[in-house]
């Protein structure tokens, strides 16, 4: 019986981190059903990348509050975690405060933890009141409604909670320690929790032993069901945005890579020798689609940058066109990505692993064509995000596909377009009238 | 207004022989659209004062096909970029400069891909570049102590990295640079990217070349300086529906100089 604690928290332990993996195993499955994507160029530059922008968060401080608050919560998150490793060596070996060895350093530790335990708290408080009292703009747009708004508010109190239980376990381990309680290594520096001990006046060593005994298995029970938590949320970026500055766009956000598929097309056509009226061989390939309208024709660097986001609507709060009252929202065009795979990725479950046709598609039954007709390719919402995330990527696919495979480009588009063809300019005039401006006075 | 411009062609340089330094792209708006017409013989005043070897392409030049391709074209694109590839390689091109920040960006980092490779440079930076080097001077004081505020397009500051050649040239005519709360990296788009300039906008609670003259006006300045024809046509429409074409100028950088030097 002395072993039931150990083996209980090896049976937690393993059904937590069970549960997690297979979620990865969903999310690694869900973004391979994107297009192959060349992303091998330039290590280099993708590593600086990743390291200045997910590690240095150098996009958060843009915004110089929710910037440096967001780097308190981040650091006190990476940093809480060595405390976790302890929880758990603990945990299976039965130890109390296996690292109370390092002396020293050990209380520096501690004490820091602490210190940051209580800044998270205050960030989440503010992070809070800026989501829910302040009601900042870009938190209560039409797409952050029911689930996106409780999960931000819920993503909170989960770090509340956690940071809450952490310093009441501190405080009830202190005391015990005060009261040389066996077991109870005295070890530690407690600068916050040791203004808890108030509360615990008068309460009984068993009472404290129960007190820190089941604070201690909330809290790590706490991060285990946070860890499962996140694949259902936009929390999900603190995994995904290592992954996803480093595969991010590289080069001029002007450019816009060139299909291809078209360029084959164009070649031929341009080639005087080959003969038009040839019959296709025998074993070409279906002729590809061009563009997107559905997440499996996106490439699987755009289904990570879906799952990346972290629906804070920098990006959304920068577009020239949200912020003149159009439907185009950058966010909601992440967030329908990310809804629609979800449930391409059900489907596929549903069906054991084959995707049956639900006559559902990204184009139409999520975005619209007015949404991504307003978009004026400007790039804003690709330098506000902190994250790396390319949402101007999928608006120019899915416009491919509207004019290429639909011809559904609006008509004034279609004329621009016809001149062109016609005449090489955007507007009707003769090519041969190009020069005309130098002889006009 | 007085003297002829110099304006060779490709062709006419290449029957005699000759290569120009530069070919000067003057692109769609630049030939065609009246407001533009004046930015393209502004700079080409000032091509001519300096004594720069350039040519234009004329009638062989076609659109660069950038707003076949924002608007999801990529055929239309492809089509028009191997055709200006094709002749800008017979005249063996080496460098390219244009006013236009879409033919800017399309020609530099589009074009490469289907076998165009040019050293491509914005009239901004060419302008820039002719200064350091003495080629011409900007002297008069006709803007000196006005307030000037510049207007990043889209296609040649965020997109492509280029905001400082212009702020210097607007610097160097003894003017006040007054900056727009969003300005930079952080811009604001006049509204006519992505092809927009060729169509409708899309409901909204206002057009966004107002939203983005009201940032204009609030640095109180005498000139928006541009450094792209759209965002010219956009922000002088902005001007006239607040009302204040009397009092405030919408100038194109390669305008200014030109006025400055009394070209
Ligand atoms: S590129 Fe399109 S979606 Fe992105 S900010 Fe500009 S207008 Fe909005
Ligand atoms: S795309 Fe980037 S900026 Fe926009 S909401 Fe998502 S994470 Fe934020």
């Amino acid at each position: 019986m002395e072993y039931l604690p150990n083996i209980l928290f090896a049976i937690v332990l393993i059904v937590g981190i069970g549960f997690f993996a297979n979620n990865v195993k969903k999310l690694i499955r869900n973004i391979k059903l994107g297009k192959d994507v060349d992303v091998s160029d330039n290590k280099p530059q993708r590593w600086k990348n990743m390291t200045k922008i997910a590690l240095g968060q150098t996009k958060m401080v843009v915004r110089p509050i929710p910037g440096i608050l967001h780097i308190l919560v981040y650091v006190g998150f990476i940093i809480i975690n060595l405390e976790v490793l302890e929880i758990v060596i603990d945990g299976l070996l039965g130890t109390h405060r296996v690292f109370a060895g390092l002396g020293g350093l050990y209380n520096f530790l501690i004490a820091s933890f602490e210190i940051l335990a209580f800044l998270v708290i205050l960030s989440v408080i503010i992070f809070w009141i800026r989501r829910n009292v302040i009601r900042l703009q870009r938190f209560i747009k039409p797409e952050m409604k029911g689930w996106p708004k409780n999960d931000g508010n819920m993503i909170l109190y989960i770090e509340l909670v956690l940071m809450c239980l952490f310093l009441s376990m501190n405080a009830a381990d202190f005391q015990l320690q005060q009261f040389n309680t066996e077991h109870y290594t005295q070890a530690g520096s407690f600068p916050i929790s040791q203004f808890l001990i108030p509360l615990f006046d008068g309460l009984s060593i068993e009472t404290l032993i129960i007190i820190e005994r089941s604070t201690w298995w909330l809290h790590i029970v706490g991060i285990l069901f946070f860890l499962n938590y996140l694949y259902y949320s936009k929390h999900l970026h603190i995994l995904l945005a290592f992954p996803n500055t480093y595969f991010g766009k590289l080069g001029a956000k002007g450019k816009i890579k060139n299909l291809d598929s078209v360029t084959k097309e164009v070649m031929l056509m341009m080639d005087p020798s080959a003969d038009p009226y040839a019959a296709p061989t025998e074993d070409a390939a279906a002729p590809e689609k061009f563009g997107a309208s559905d997440v499996k024709d996106l490439n699987w660097v755009q289904l990570l940058n879906a799952y990346t986001c972290t629906e804070c609507g920098r990006c959304t709060s920068e577009c020239p066109a949200n912020l003149t009252g159009k439907k185009l929202s950058p966010r909601k065009i992440m967030m329908d990505t990310r809804d629609r795979l979800e449930e391409v990725g059900k489907n596929i479950d549903a069906n054991k692993g084959d995707f049956i046709d639900d006559g559902k598609q990204l184009l139409g039954d999520y975005i619209t064509n007015e949404e991504l007709w307003a978009c004026t390719s400007c790039n804003a919402c690709t330098e506000a995000c902190p994250v790396s995330i390319d949402p101007l990527s999928i608006i120019m696919d899915m416009r491919q596909f509207l004019v290429m495979e639909q011809s559904a480009a609006p008509s004034d588009l279609n004329n621009m377009m016809g001149n062109i063809e016609n005449n090489g300019a955007p507007w009707p005039f003769n090519q041969m009238d190009r020069l005309n401006w130098k002889d006009e006075s | 207004m007085g003297s002829e411009l110099k304006v060779p062609t490709m062709a006419e340089l290449f029957a005699a022989g000759q290569q120009p330094e530069v070919l000067f792209w003057v692109g769609c708006a630049g030939s065609f659209d009246d407001r533009a017409k004046k930015i393209t013989k502004a700079f080409v005043k000032i091509l001519n004062k300096a004594n720069v070897s350039f040519a234009v392409l004329g009638t062989e030049e076609s659109c660069t096909g950038d707003p076949a391709k924002r608007a999801g074209n990529e055929f239309l694109f492809q089509m028009q970029a191997v055709t200006n590839i094709e002749v800008m390689n017979a005249y063996g091109v080496k460098k390219v400069v244009t006013a236009c920040p879409h033919c800017f960006n399309t020609l530099k980092n589009e074009y490469p891909g289907l076998g165009g490779n040019y050293e491509v440079v914005h009239h901004t930076q060419f302008l820039k570049g002719l200064l350091d080097e003495g080629r011409i001077t900007m002297e008069g004081g006709t803007f000196k102590g006005k307030r000037i505020t510049f207007h990043d397009p889209c296609y040649l500051g965020r997109a492509n990295n280029v905001f400082e050649a212009p702020r210097d040239l607007i610097k160097k005519l003894d003017a006040e640079l007054v900056e727009m709360k969003s300005c930079k990296t952080r811009g604001l788009c006049c509204g006519a990217g992505g092809s927009q300039m060729f169509k409708e906008p899309e409901k909204g609670d206002k057009d966004i070349n107002i939203e983005r003259t009201e940032q204009a006006l609030g640095t109180q300045p005498e000139i928006i300086a541009a450094a792209c024809p759209f965002c010219n046509t956009m922000m002088t429409d902005g001007v006239k529906n607040k009302e204040k074409e009397g009092s405030i100028l919408v100038r194109d950088i390669a305008e200014l100089i030109a006025t400055a030097e009394d070209l």
